[in-house]
């Protein structure tokens, strides 16, 4: 190949893709930053006029929808690194042979529609459904004991529906764990306990970082599981938003709401990575 | 996604690679130059807006020339036509026409929001007629020059059979643009084993045996309906001081705890599943429930009154075959269609002569069909009295955009917790 | 799960049986193993309740309480009109975009893999920007795209959107192929004195094709179950699980049920058939 060729070639199979993504991904944003700017109604159409106050109406009308959303996602991210951490440990170290029926077990609710998945919950979780009924026959909970619609089903709803996200990097970090290093721990006389938080864990962290990134994200601006499963005390962010877009053609207060959600999220990302350090979860990451 | 790709490896150690600094994200911030161009464009709105009722050569304007072309495309709620459609095949097999029925409207709002782009720019929506309710959303479509006016010449079983109450509807004064496909009483459904008998909206603000038991609806115009019902305002007639009130009495009704949820269509589920007792309720949902499921769900029309709501036919203005769109209208206004039409969906039907064919087709069956046909016929549900009409309010109209959000902001803060 | 076998981290027979099968037994492992059944137990729970309702003979269209097995369900699939159009609309949107995400984000993935070059890093961000951003920004910016546009939603636009969430993916899982591949094959070739352009399609592509169908899978399987972005730029057009979302508000038939479970059998069924196929190549390799 000659080298004009080869410096030619990587452009040619890039462009088309990339000139999508540019077009469809980050033109969009754009689009969305100056339409959170703009002024007008539905019907009049909106006009720009850099009218920024509407972030700040936009913050105070909503804010606690936001605040809301960030505590529900936060609650469900943490529920999901201690529910998911002992499955990926032990596929990871006892799954033997059967590591990928495993894993492929985890994965069987992927099969199944995300929105489909959520109603089944409703219909297990409803008042009268094949959950409380019995329990309230049985005289176990009260007359006005429920689980719908309250921020327990919605957190329950997003830890059920992103489990999986969690289970498989950790699982990825575990795996990669050379056995010596463990064995070398043992060799000088660390207790299991020792090993596990002196050289497991700080091995798998890239994993539960990982995970965190892809469950903290979703979680909190979903608007899917609080819709299905939770009342309006439990109205998330995101369905704010989705309303305001798709219900009122609010558009400037919903790209002004989507902007502030995705800055919060972006906030939480960075000062997490801080926090635990980011290079060193990075470079364990790249290994 | 699929299990099989996300135990994938390859893609997971991808995702859990890939590291970025701070120059990538100064890269990324270089796109924002983009924006320059696109913050001189705005959205494009309807410009120009057309008078309330149509000008007196609009009807002849649009009409002219249109001519049948054999095809129907037509947008109608859910579960608001037999799945059979047998209505539209004994259309197709009377006039040659095709029909392509798609149950895509589901909201107002989003409804509004959907086709508005296409609206504007001229383009067809994809639909040639379309049943829209007369909400706020009714009076965006018509403003904004969206609807074609009606040719009435085109409408002989119209004029013939429709209920006179239907002829003035404040908002389309002489179905300029719109003529009923059925209309709707908004009450309260309630289960009586549980709640005893439940005559008046009070029994919604302070019965303690229903704390956490009560539905509200989520739709904010609906919402607010009962509020000001609830405060002996109508709906119709009430002022921003009005919303007010009725937005505290909500309020009031939440605070103490006896609203379990505010509900969309969702609330027959909620009823049925026994998450509710008593809700907010549309008439035709009830009657469909207990017909359907066996269930046997009381729905009353408050004392201090209710709501009724009516959805519309009308032609989107850049309806490719506005004829055959027309055509269809008219057809469902023949007295065995709408009885037949009624039968299935069982909400308040504009054409009283419907009653008398029910009736008489009821006659020739037997047991259980006969029954439930008779029960059907005779329901004052479907086919209302002077006095019922007498309880039922219209809903609140505004006139500008600036009030319909002022009412927006009144009444969300209730909904959204 | 194609490319598991091939993608194991590197360590020689022996020590990974003895990873498999640790000297010393970390305690509780029977406690974990017990735990993990609980959690696969509660994931299954509401696919369970999904298949049983598919066969609930329930008399009308509220699918809420058990009434006894019926079949019928199954002979009446195609009753709903519109919400079988809705299938098929998911399907042709699934195919056309995978196909679309499949051939572009090759070539990204390709590029990425073999050369070095400049825009390469923006490139790497903007990808990883895709994966991570939450789907209610991405179908939120698209929609405010498109009405700034005055563009008209329905399946192009949801096509767009699906092919570009899924490039990325489709992105990653060629990288990862082609960082791995033996460059001696390919110089082989040459050497045998093919061009460029014949080595590529002779000797490279049949080497990353399995990442390239993997990456279409993927992209298939993404467009197929997307809710959110859809939400945003579907308009007046009806897709699966869109149909499924305006259902709820009136009642699921029980043919949605049905079809559920039916794509949940043939997914299933397809990879496991897939990690057969795999598992008898890695072994003859």
């Amino acid at each position: 190949m000659s080298r004009v060729k080869r410096q030619i070639a990587p452009y040619l199979l890039v462009l088309p893709g990339g000139i999508w993504l540019l077009i469809f991904f980050a033109v969009p944003m754009v689009a969305m930053l100056s339409l959170s700017l703009q002024e007008g109604d539905i019907v009049s159409g909106y006009r720009f006029t850099g009218h920024w106050q509407t972030y700040t109406e936009a913050i105070s009308a909503y804010q606690t929808q936001i605040y809301r959303s960030l505590i529900y996602g936060g609650i469900a991210t943490v529920a999901l690194i201690v529910l998911a951490f002992p499955v990926a440990y032990w596929i990871a170290f006892y799954g033997g042979r059967r590591k990928p029926t495993y894993l492929f077990l985890v994965l069987l609710p992927f099969f199944v529609s995300f929105v489909l998945r959520t109603i089944s919950w409703r219909q297990i979780l409803t008042d009268e459904g094949p959950l409380l009924h019995p329990l309230r026959e049985a005289g176990l909970i009260g007359q006005s004991f429920h689980i719908l619609g309250t921020p327990f089903a919605v957190i329950a709803g997003l830890v059920y529906n992103f489990l999986p996200f969690m289970v498989l990097p950790i699982y990825v970090a575990l795996e990669r764990i050379d056995p010596r290093v463990v064995e070398a721990a043992r060799d000088l006389y660390a207790n299991p306990a020792t090993t596990f938080r002196r050289v497991i864990f700080p091995l798998a962290l890239p994993g539960v970082f990982a995970g965190v990134l892809m469950t903290f994200v979703p979680a909190s601006s979903d608007f899917v599981n609080s819709e299905v499963l939770g009342s309006s005390e439990t109205t998330m962010i995101g369905q704010v938003i989705q309303a305001q877009f798709l219900d009122n053609s609010d558009y400037p207060t919903a790209s002004a709401l989507s902007f502030v959600l995705m800055f919060v999220l972006l906030i939480g990302v960075f000062t997490y990575a801080r926090i635990l350090g980011t290079e060193d979860v990075m470079k364990v990451a790249a290994r | 996604m699929s299990a099989s790709n996300m135990s994938d490896p390859t893609l997971l150690r991808g995702l859990t690679q890939r590291r970025f600094g701070r120059r990538d994200a100064l890269r990324l911030s270089g796109l924002a130059g983009l924006g320059a161009a696109l913050a001189a464009c705005g959205v494009q709105g309807q410009g120009t807006q057309a008078p309330p009722s149509a000008e007196p050569d609009a009807v002849a304007k649009f009409w002219n020339g249109k001519v049948k072309n054999g095809t129907l495309n037509f947008a109608n709620w859910p579960l608001y036509m037999d799945p059979k459609r047998p209505e539209l095949k004994k259309f197709t097999a009377k006039t040659g026409i095709k029909v392509n029925y798609q149950e895509v409207i589901q909201e107002m709002g989003p409804w509004f929001a959907k086709v508005q782009p296409q609206l504007s720019a001229g383009q067809s929506i994809g639909y040639d007629l379309m049943v829209i309710t007369n909400s706020f959303q009714f009076t965006q479509f018509r403003d904004s020059g969206f609807l074609a006016p009606l040719d009435h010449s085109k409408l002989p079983n119209y004029a013939k059979n429709v209920a006179a109450a239907y002829k003035k509807e404040a908002f389309d004064p002489g179905n300029a643009y719109s003529i009923p496909w059925a209309s709707g009483m908004t009450g309260i459904a309630y289960d009586e084993n549980k709640t005893g008998k439940i005559t008046k909206l009070a029994d919604l603000w302070d019965n303690p045996a229903l704390k956490g038991k009560v539905g509200m609806f989520s739709d904010i115009q609906e919402l607010a309906n009962f509020g000001l019902l609830k405060i002996g305002v109508d709906p119709a007639k009430s002022t921003a001081d009005d919303w007010e009130r009725a937005a505290g009495e909500l309020r009031k009704q939440k605070d103490a705890g006896l609203v379990r949820n505010y509900y969309d269509q969702s609330y027959v589920e909620a009823l049925g599943s026994g998450e509710v007792w008593a809700t907010q309720a549309w008439s035709g949902d009830i009657f469909q429930k207990n017909i359907s499921d066996g269930t046997n769900f009381k729905f009353i029309i408050p004392e201090e009154g209710g709501t009724i709501w009516t959805d519309n036919f009308a032609i989107p203005i850049t309806a490719k075959n506005p004829v055959d769109a027309i055509t269809a209208m008219d057809f469902f206004y023949e007295t065995a269609n709408a009885s037949t039409l009624a039968e299935f969906i069982s909400y308040v039907c504009p054409v009283p002569s419907a009653q008398a064919d029910m009736r008489s087709r009821a006659a020739k069956l037997t047991g259980e069909d006969k029954d439930a046909l008779l029960a059907l016929a005779n329901s004052k549900l479907v086919f209302p009295t002077a006095a019922e009409y007498a309880k039922l309010h219209y809903y609140v109209s505004f006139e500008a955009t600036s009030e319909q959000q002022k009412f927006q902001k009144t009444f969300e803060p209730i909904v959204l917790g | 799960m194609t490319a598991s076998t091939v993608e194991r981290p590197q360590l020689p027979k022996t020590e990974e049986a003895a990873r498999i099968r640790p000297k010393r037994r970390i305690t509780g492992g029977g406690l974990l193993h017990a735990y993990t059944w609980v959690i696969i137990a509660w994931l299954v729970v509401p696919i369970a309740v999904m298949i049983a309702f598919g066969f609930n003979d329930t008399p009308g269209r509220y699918n809420q309480t058990w009434d006894g097995f019926t079949f019928k369900w199954y002979g009446r699939l195609f009753e709903y009109p519109d919400l079988t159009s809705a299938l098929i609309t998911s399907l042709v949107i699934a195919i056309v975009s995978s196909l679309l995400a499949g051939a572009l984000g090759t070539g990204i993935g390709y590029a990425l893999g073999r050369y070095r070059f400049t825009g390469s890093g923006s490139l790497n961000l903007i990808m990883f920007a895709t994966m991570s951003s939450p789907e209610l920004i991405m179908g939120a910016s698209l929609l405010s795209l498109f009405v700034s546009a005055g563009a008209g939603l329905g399946p192009i636009t949801i096509t767009i959107a699906h092919v570009m969430f899924s490039i990325s993916f489709v992105a990653v899982v060629v990288r990862a192929r082609v960082m791995t591949l033996d460059r001696s094959i390919e110089e082989a070739a040459s050497d045998l004195g093919a061009t460029g352009w014949v080595t590529f399609w002779k000797v490279t592509f049949p080497i990353i094709l399995p990442a390239v169908f993997s990456g279409v899978l993927l992209a298939f399987a993404l467009s197929i179950d997307d809710f959110i972005v859809t939400a945003f730029t579907a308009g007046t057009t009806k897709t699966f699980p869109i149909w499924i979302w305006g259902a709820t508000r009136v009642g699921i038939p029980p043919q949605v049920n049905v079809m559920g479970t039916l794509i949940f059998a043939v997914g299933v069924l397809g990879a496991v058939i897939a990690n057969i196929r795999s598992s008898r190549q890695g072994k003859r390799a």
